[in-house]
């Protein structure tokens, strides 16, 4: 079975992208700084993100967010990878 | 009584072993950061209950950790490493041109006298500072600035900065080395660097005898002649006694002079051990047998010693930051194998015992002496 880490609620300023999701995420858990983006800011290659059953992975930064997300009733869900360790 | 507490860095996690000034009994607690590579711990001088460790991961990238209570609890501070513009361009394996890219920390440097001022070495080779306990880390760029940079290139293991020394009557005064470009000297407290490499001759080079380009394992230096300064090179085991201007090679009868790292006893600065490694494209102990080497007299004169430590069979490692001294009398040895074995001696290296022997392969080792 898959263990899942836990669902954490976080306020995202407008405009509500992708970007500024996970920017509010870093500011909420500043040790996630850098381990889902790497230093340049570019998504690393072993994390999705995941929403409404869809993968959102390759949509860029300033895209925005599913509206089920933004209305709390989706998660955006954040993977890494599940191989190795 | 004093106490002696290990920080051991492994592939896997980091472990806090500890025992009393006996050193005979050791406790084992961890893994800590479970799954991932742990490349370094160093606890500061100044207080040794600040433990700061390097946490990476291919996947996830770099966490930098602290423990204010002595490695039982460890709380995440800031992992934002920036190289200062232009970032500019090093050697790839095959020659090309190559971005610098920030890959993981590799060596901890705390200040003898501020338990928040931190050197730390990184991938790809750059030494970063703290100055208020890992919040936030700024380049000291003018090591980059030099200008061999271009042609520095990675070694195996990656462009690594992995040893930072501080001459501690002279602080102004610093030594960095990086693999594979060689050793650099600053003398103005890390603002400007000049290589220090005058002496070193590697064959892989065009010109073996270049300015830049040699893959320096491991620097040691004793803080009562930091004058002295002991190397373990890709080949060689050097020695510079005028603080880096030059170096002569004193490998004398080693059995093999390639290995990782070197260590200077803590109360005898002629007293030097090594681990030689086959070669560089056998990393195992020559013959199978593991002995670390020791010198009484600057090194060229070597004996060996392995009461205790397997002598058949064994084909592990020890890396460039796996081992380390306490500071009692005698001293402890210590010292940690890609295998997972982790090995002690009390007295000076004579004799030998186990402490673990199923940890993940052990990065590196570093040893607090505590009243």
């Amino acid at each position: 079975m898959i263990k899942a880490g836990p669902e954490v609620v976080v306020p995202v300023p407008s405009p509500h992208t992708l970007g500024n999701l996970i920017d509010a995420l870093e500011v909420h858990y500043p040790s996630l700084r850098h381990t889902l983006r790497d230093q340049e800011g570019n998504r690393r290659p072993y994390i999705r993100f995941y929403a409404c059953r869809i993968d959102i992975s390759f949509w860029s930064w300033e895209s925005g967010l599913p509206e089920s997300v933004v209305q709390g009733q989706e998660p955006l869900l954040v993977v890494g990878a599940v191989s190795g360790g | 009584m004093a106490s002696v507490r290990l920080l051991i860095g492994t592939k896997k996690g980091a472990f806090v072993v500890t025992s009393d000034g006996n050193r005979r009994d050791w406790q084992i607690e961890g893994p800590f950061f479970a799954g991932w590579e742990v490349y370094h711990l160093a606890g500061s001088p100044a207080d040794p209950q600040r433990i700061y460790a390097s946490q990476s991961h291919a996947w996830f990238g770099q966490v930098i950790q602290r423990s204010w209570d002595g490695g039982k609890s460890w709380e995440t501070v800031d992992n934002t490493f920036v190289y200062e513009d232009p970032v500019g361009d090093h050697l790839w394996y095959d020659g090309t041109p190559r971005r610098w890219e920030f890959k993981r920390i590799w060596h901890f440097m705390p200040d003898t006298d501020d338990p928040d001022t931190v050197y730390a070495g990184g991938e790809d080779a750059a030494l970063f500072l703290t100055c208020d306990g890992g919040k936030s880390w700024q380049e000291m760029s003018g090591l980059r600035r030099h200008s061999t940079s271009s042609q520095w290139a990675p070694g195996a293991g990656g462009m690594c900065l992995h040893t930072v020394l501080q001459d501690p009557k002279n602080k102004q005064r610093m030594y960095v080395a990086i693999s594979a470009a060689g050793v650099f000297r600053s003398q103005d407290g890390g603002l400007t660097w000049h290589a220090a490499n005058r002496g070193l001759v590697s064959d892989y080079l065009p010109d073996p005898r270049a300015e830049v380009g040699h893959c320096v394992h491991r620097l040691a230096m004793h803080p009562d002649r930091p004058e002295v300064l002991y190397m373990q090179k890709h080949w060689d085991v050097m020695r510079s006694d005028d603080g880096g201007s030059s170096w002569h090679e004193v490998s004398g009868n080693l059995p093999s002079d390639f290995g990782f790292p070197i260590l200077v006893h803590p109360h005898d600065p002629r007293t030097v051990y090594v681990i030689p490694i086959q070669s560089d494209s056998l990393h195992f102990p020559v013959d199978g047998r593991l002995r670390v080497y020791r010198s009484r007299s600057g090194g060229d004169e070597w004996e060996p010693l392995g009461n205790g430590l397997p002598q058949k069979h064994c084909y592990v490692n020890v890396l460039r930051e796996a081992m380390a001294a306490d500071r009692l009398e005698p001293c402890g040895i210590y010292f940690g194998t890609t295998g997972g074995q982790l090995f002690a001696s009390a007295d000076e290296g004579e004799s030998w015992l186990t402490i673990a022997q199923n940890l993940p392969a052990i990065l590196s080792v570093e040893v607090q002496t505590l009243p």
